[in-house]
């Protein structure tokens, strides 16, 4: 399992409701459900992807975030997950407040386009920037408003929105972000992830 | 029991009060069984049929000589596997394979007709859940059905919230919409409009509304299918001829087809029955039994639920289906949902669509490992 679902895992605490927002194959549902005793829905666009859940046991619903997160009563989840989808979505700002009404917490992580790699490949290459968290050329890629660790950090912020812990990813090392090493965080990793709540 | 004509009947005691206000008693449910109960009897599953659907499901109908409905479907290691499930399903009150229906007589001896009293989709499964008691089961594995048979699913549920563990509603409504009454009316219309109905009485006389049962057969089959599925199908095929006859004869495949299905329809179909089955599909309303707020139908259950929808079925569009999985959400049921692609319209949960049977097998099965 990817590193980034392990400290997503490690966030949330046995027993607790569980939305996974683009849960794509049910990977992290399934460690959930089985390792936290975690009662885990998922919300899945691709019908192949839902298929490999229902296959895997769990509870799938096919559907599209922008449009059926509405159907959720308010706190409904005690965390609403979102891995590295929020740049892929037309209203990323709509997706955000309702994963924010439907779960007591939401976590967030994102793909960092402030990671020092995609600067390197832009600045020094002219082209788009591939890495292993961007993997698509700029004419297939799902992702329509890419940030980086700073932008989604100040956006929270001015939403009035609580960061509970933020951390930062390169590859297998995990560490804290905060206001003070941000400048620092969003070069050198290929991931941020924020537990939030509004 | 009766084993009259290869039709196991379960004779029902306990008088059911209909929502027409009559009161019914010692009244015939004929049912079918396939595979075993366990001896936790924690394995069995009630299927409930569509419109013209029957008791037999699967193998070899008795009555017709036919596969059974749902035969992609049900048995031995399909996705309703019958080596490990015990699938019981019954002819629903008002139809015409041996339960209760206009065609049997009423306590004068005298043929029902349309004498027989209204029935609806609460009172189908009111009188289907005496099986249970019958088979001396507590809890149900699981329910399912399509269409009509998905209806009585979400009436089944709401009714006895504790009695399935798993609730599996395919390609239906919590609602019947304006358009399907209307194929209903026609269908109806079809058939009272045909000499040989006599108000109903037509079975005393010894001739059926055979021409209007099967024009009303026509006209639904065309609801069950897709433009894209006939489209491929047939075309602008001609039937075994070279060119247009011009006279009014079937011309095209799809004529001959149609002429068909209306032919075989009725040889096995009792008009009377039609009506009866078509007006309580027409009555099903889940959300107006709750004032309109369809979550509260579902507000005492803990079952697990599995809505599947088919991207051709205009008949049960996706939107209905998924309103019902919104119903559930809004109150935090556990609900998933599926919908298959499929350009074999409403009928799609009676063929082999694949992705659809597989689906089924694995919601069944890795709910079943959690017993």
């Amino acid at each position: 399992m990817k590193n980034e679902f392990q400290v997503i895992a490690d966030l949330i605490e046995k027993d607790k409701k569980v939305l996974d927002v683009g849960c794509a194959d049910g990977t992290l549902m399934k460690f959930l459900k089985n390792n936290k005793n975690i009662n885990i829905r998922g919300l899945e666009i691709s019908k192949e992807r839902v298929q490999e859940c229902i296959a895997k046991g769990l509870t799938v619903i096919e559907g599209n975030a922008e449009k059926d997160l509405k159907q959720f009563p308010d706190k409904s989840f005690d965390y609403v997950i979102l891995s590295q989808t929020l740049q892929a979505f037309l209203n990323p700002e709509l997706v955000l407040d309702e994963l924010l009404r439907v779960g007591k917490k939401a976590i967030v992580t994102i793909p960092n386009f402030g990671y020092w790699k995609v600067r390197f490949h832009l600045l020094f290459k002219g082209t788009m920037p591939i890495t292993k968290t961007l993997p698509d050329e700029w004419y297939n890629t799902p992702n329509l408003h890419m940030c980086t660790i700073k932008d989604f950090f100040h956006f929270v912020k001015s939403k009035d929105i609580k960061i509970f812990k933020s951390y930062a990813l390169n590859n297998l090392n995990k560490s804290t972000i905060n206001e003070s090493n941000l400048g620092v965080k969003n070069l050198f990793a290929d991931l941020g992830i924020f537990l939030i709540e509004k | 029991m009766n084993t009259e004509k290869n039709i196991k009947t379960l004779i029902v005691k306990k008088p059911l009060k209909l929502d027409c206000g009559k009161t019914i008693k010692d009244f015939p449910i004929a049912y079918e069984t396939y595979g075993s109960l366990n001896s936790k009897k924690d394995n069995a599953i009630l299927v409930f049929h569509a419109l013209t659907g029957d008791q037999f499901v699967t193998g070899i109908n008795p009555s017709t000589n036919k596969e059974g409905w749902w035969s992609y479907a049900v048995g031995p290691d399909k996705a309703i596997d019958t080596n490990k499930y015990f699938v019981i399903c019954s002819n629903v009150i008002g139809g015409c394979m041996g339960s209760y229906g206009p065609s049997h007589k009423d306590p004068d001896q005298k043929i029902f007709g349309t004498n027989f009293p209204v029935i609806t989709i609460n009172d189908m499964v009111n009188a289907q859940y005496n099986l249970l008691d019958h088979f001396g089961i507590d809890k149900l594995f699981s329910i399912t059905g399509g269409s009509m048979g998905g209806m009585q699913v979400l009436q089944f549920i709401s009714n006895f919230p504790d009695k399935s563990k798993t609730v599996i509603p395919i390609a239906t409504t919590s609602s019947h919409s304006a358009q399907n009454i209307a194929f209903n009316e026609l269908g109806r219309q079809a058939i009272t409009a045909d000499s040989n109905w006599k108000d109903g009485n037509y079975t005393s006389n010894e001739t059926n509304p055979g021409k209007g049962l099967a024009v009303a057969r026509m006209a639904a089959h065309i609801t069950y299918l897709s433009k894209k599925g006939l489209q491929e199908k047939f075309g602008r095929k001609l039937q075994e001829r070279e060119d247009l006859k011009f006279g009014f004869d079937a011309d095209f495949q799809i004529e001959s087809y149609l002429r068909y299905q209306g032919s075989v329809f009725v040889d096995r179909f009792d008009a009377n029955s039609y009506l009866y089955i078509t007006r309580a599909m027409d009555y099903f309303d889940l959300a107006k039994q709750f004032n309109g707020n369809l979550s509260e139908a579902f507000k005492n259950t803990n079952a697990k639920f599995f809505i599947i929808s088919f991207t051709s079925d205009w008949l049960y569009p996706t939107q209905e289906n998924k309103d019902i999985v919104i119903a559930l959400n809004s109150i935090g049921a556990d609900v998933g949902f599926v919908e298959i692609e499929s350009d074999k319209g409403h009928d799609s949960f009676l063929l082999d669509v694949p992705d659809f049977l597989s689906a089924l097998k694995n919601f069944l099965d890795k709910s079943y490992e959690k017993n």
